[in-house]
């Protein structure tokens, strides 16, 4: 029995759970391929033009994964931590899915929502497996066990770590040999902002990591701000944002643009088009920029990005925050 | 907002404020909010803006809106907004009122600071009384106009009868003037000539609030719709939004009807506007418009679902999605296109019968 699962959106967060969970259940997960213009294009032609990117990318995913799998996993992700909830498209997702008109394998769409009690997970984990034909003891292992391997994965994402599923970036050198670059200047740091399905999909992102690498830039992701040091930061005060990935990224920017000013010399933002939580939060961060009198780049990925002009944009940041890096006095 | 700022002004002008409302946003409102709101923001957040932004020109010192507890971005405009405001050298005070669950100290805290003439607890029950029969009375003369304007004689004559009423309902008072406005109204309806033997097309509407209700937002597509022949009904009206989502909170109707198609809540309107097809679909209607600001998620993924409810249900749905970039003559050609279909198709059905 193979189970397919699409190598976006949540995968960069919780694929090892549930990895560890379906093959300790006896199946084989195959997680869909590295984003490619097939998938870009697979995607947009089946989804609904007014969609954002990255649900785009996910439909292509689906189509990638269509004939190779039994079930396809695409459960209905509503809540993991407070009463925040996950963007309404996630909360559609397996309707959006399933009346898509696509010829797809049987879903496994299981309702995952923290506000439901703290067994949330325990409960939808345990319909999956009965659902699967799994026997009591066989689940509560299963459980165990995935719970166990994310734990050890969350912490090698606050050390830095490439999520799971993620194209390793070439290494720098590697970069400015083949390339013939010149030289570049001394390191920068800067915080990089954004949805980990964007931060860590090499194709949708036009190769942003690898090209920070390449001029030298040093990044740090949302994954690596501990949640204890995201619990101080509250833009949206006195709420607070409702969705989950952007409450992350909201507070992430509040804590570099606060007390974690120190350890970034500028705050890069990556939003998808379309992205409806993504603007709020992005104006948000940008009136705290100026307030806080720290650089701040946006960049929109689109489905037809064009390479040369966010490159642009990057380099002359990057330029930017190395010449204030070379006057600004210690 | 939409076609209700008298019963807003009544409130907060008895409560000792003058009241800046415009009565409908303008050309110049929609571009001042389009210029200084971020570009994927949804068309309610720039409106309301320029709104803002014109209504701090005329002297408004208190800005009053509503909040809310998403997952609608609209829950986080108020901070943003003002921010946004502050930061080109507003000032004002800003007054969210939120939800009553949610924080009710809160809300009376808010209720005080509006109420500058320290009016008793009854008068201002009496108020509140006054405004929601306001609501009602403004939902039932716009239900009127609906069902008059696809069937008036005379072009306009259901819309002169609706200023009319509109205007008679402004000055009102007490609850007996507005019962009275109210009767008044509807018999000025009554009185406009009409053809009742004129087939009509039925249509429902569904959607964001917002831009279901403001027509400045839709380029006012229910008057459109109803000079091409159609008779247009909303699934929403503030009175009954009032009834469902302050007073009780209960699940509705159309939530229930949208189970098969889209089995959760994903914020906004979007499973209202699923479960609102459906039911328009049993109830025979002969067409579906769908209104969304460009960028709202969830009628997005409502948007993603209705084909299925369509097919399903054979029920054609058209779906508008709404920006600064919106033009009349297109969306009134798509209108036109749509009209001619549904007529086809019922000439196509009773053909058959």
């Amino acid at each position: 029995m193979r189970i397919g699962i699409p190598r976006t959106l949540w995968y960069f967060t919780y694929a090892p759970f549930w990895r560890t969970f379906f093959t300790g259940l006896g199946a084989e997960v195959v997680a869909s391929r590295l984003t490619t213009r097939k998938t870009l294009d697979a995607g947009v032609t089946a989804c609904v033009s007014e969609a954002c990117l990255p649900i785009k990318l996910y439909f292509g995913h689906l189509i990638d994964l269509a004939d190779r799998v039994d079930y396809l996993f695409v459960p209905r992700l509503m809540s993991v931590q407070g009463n925040r909830v996950f963007c309404p498209k996630f909360l559609g997702l397996p309707d959006l899915v399933r009346h898509s008109g696509l010829k797809l394998p049987p879903l496994l769409d299981v309702a995952i929502d923290r506000r439901t009690g703290p067994l949330f997970l325990w409960r939808s984990c345990w319909w999956l497996g009965r659902r699967l034909g799994a026997r009591g003891r066989a689940i509560v292992r299963a459980f165990f066990s995935a719970s166990r391997t994310q734990r050890k994965y969350w912490a090698r994402l606050t050390g830095g770590g490439l999520p799971e599923g993620a194209k390793p970036p070439t290494r720098p050198d590697a970069h400015r040999a083949a390339g013939g670059a010149p030289p570049v200047g001394p390191p920068v740091r800067i915080a990089l902002l954004g949805y980990p399905y964007l931060i860590f999909d090499e194709y949708a992102n036009l190769g942003l990591l690898d090209k920070l690498r390449s001029l030298n830039v040093d990044y740090r992701t949302i994954e690596t701000v501990p949640e204890r040091v995201l619990r101080r930061q509250n833009p949206f005060f006195p709420k607070r944002p409702f969705w989950r990935y952007s409450d992350l990224v909201a507070r992430s920017g509040y804590h570099f643009l606060g007390p974690g000013r120190a350890e970034v010399d500028g705050v890069v933002h990556v939003t998808a088009f379309a992205c409806g939580p993504d603007a709020l939060v992005d104006k948000v961060l940008e009136l705290e920029g100026e307030r806080k009198r720290c650089p701040y780049l946006n960049i929109t990925l689109d489905e037809q990005s064009g390479e040369a002009g966010y490159i642009t944009r990057l380099e002359a940041f990057v330029d930017m925050l190395r010449r204030r890096v070379a006057t600004t006095p210690d | 907002m939409g076609p209700y700022s008298p019963a807003f002004r009544h409130l907060f002008s008895r409560l000792g404020w003058e009241v800046v409302v415009p009565d409908r946003p303008t050309q110049d409102t929609l571009s001042l909010g389009f210029k200084n709101a971020p570009e994927f923001f949804c068309v309610p957040f720039k409106i309301t803006l320029g709104t803002y932004i014109e209504a701090l020109e005329q002297g408004a010192e208190v800005l009053v809106t509503t909040g809310g507890v998403g997952p609608c971005r609209a829950g986080h405009y108020a901070q943003v907004q003002a921010d946004i405001l502050r930061r080109k050298g507003y000032a004002f005070d800003l007054v969210v009122l939120e939800p009553i669950a949610r924080d009710p100290l809160g809300l009376l805290r808010n209720v005080r600071r509006l109420n500058r003439n320290r009016a008793s607890i009854p008068r201002i029950v009496r108020l509140v009384r006054q405004v929601l029969k306001k609501i009602a009375a403004i939902d039932q003369f716009g239900a009127e106009l609906r069902r008059l304007r696809p069937r008036e004689l005379r072009r306009g004559s259901a819309e002169a009868a609706y200023d009319g009423a509109i205007k008679t309902l402004d000055a009102a008072e007490t609850l007996e003037d507005i019962e009275a406005a109210r009767r008044r109204g509807l018999e000025a309806f009554q009185a406009v000539a009409r053809d009742p033997e004129r087939p009509v097309l039925r249509i429902g509407l569904v959607g964001e609030i917002y831009v279901v209700l403001e027509p400045a937002s839709n380029l006012d597509i229910e008057k459109m719709l109803g000079e091409m022949g159609a008779e247009v009904q909303p699934s929403i009206t503030l009175s009954g939004w009032t009834a469902e989502n302050v007073v009780t909170e209960v699940g509705n109707r159309a939530k229930e009807a949208a189970g098969p198609y889209l089995g959760a809540a994903i914020g906004g309107h979007g499973q209202e506007s699923v479960g609102n097809a459906v039911l328009f679909a049993k109830r025979g209607f002969d067409g579906l418009v769908q209104l969304a600001p460009f960028t709202c998620i969830p009628e997005i993924v409502a948007r993603g679902i209705l084909p299925a409810v369509s097919r399903d249900l054979d029920l054609p749905v058209l779906s508008f999605f709404l920006d600064e970039q919106t033009g009349e003559a297109g969306v009134r050609t798509r209108c036109e296109a749509f009209v001619d279909m549904l007529w086809q198709r019922r000439r196509g059905k009773e053909g058959v019968a």
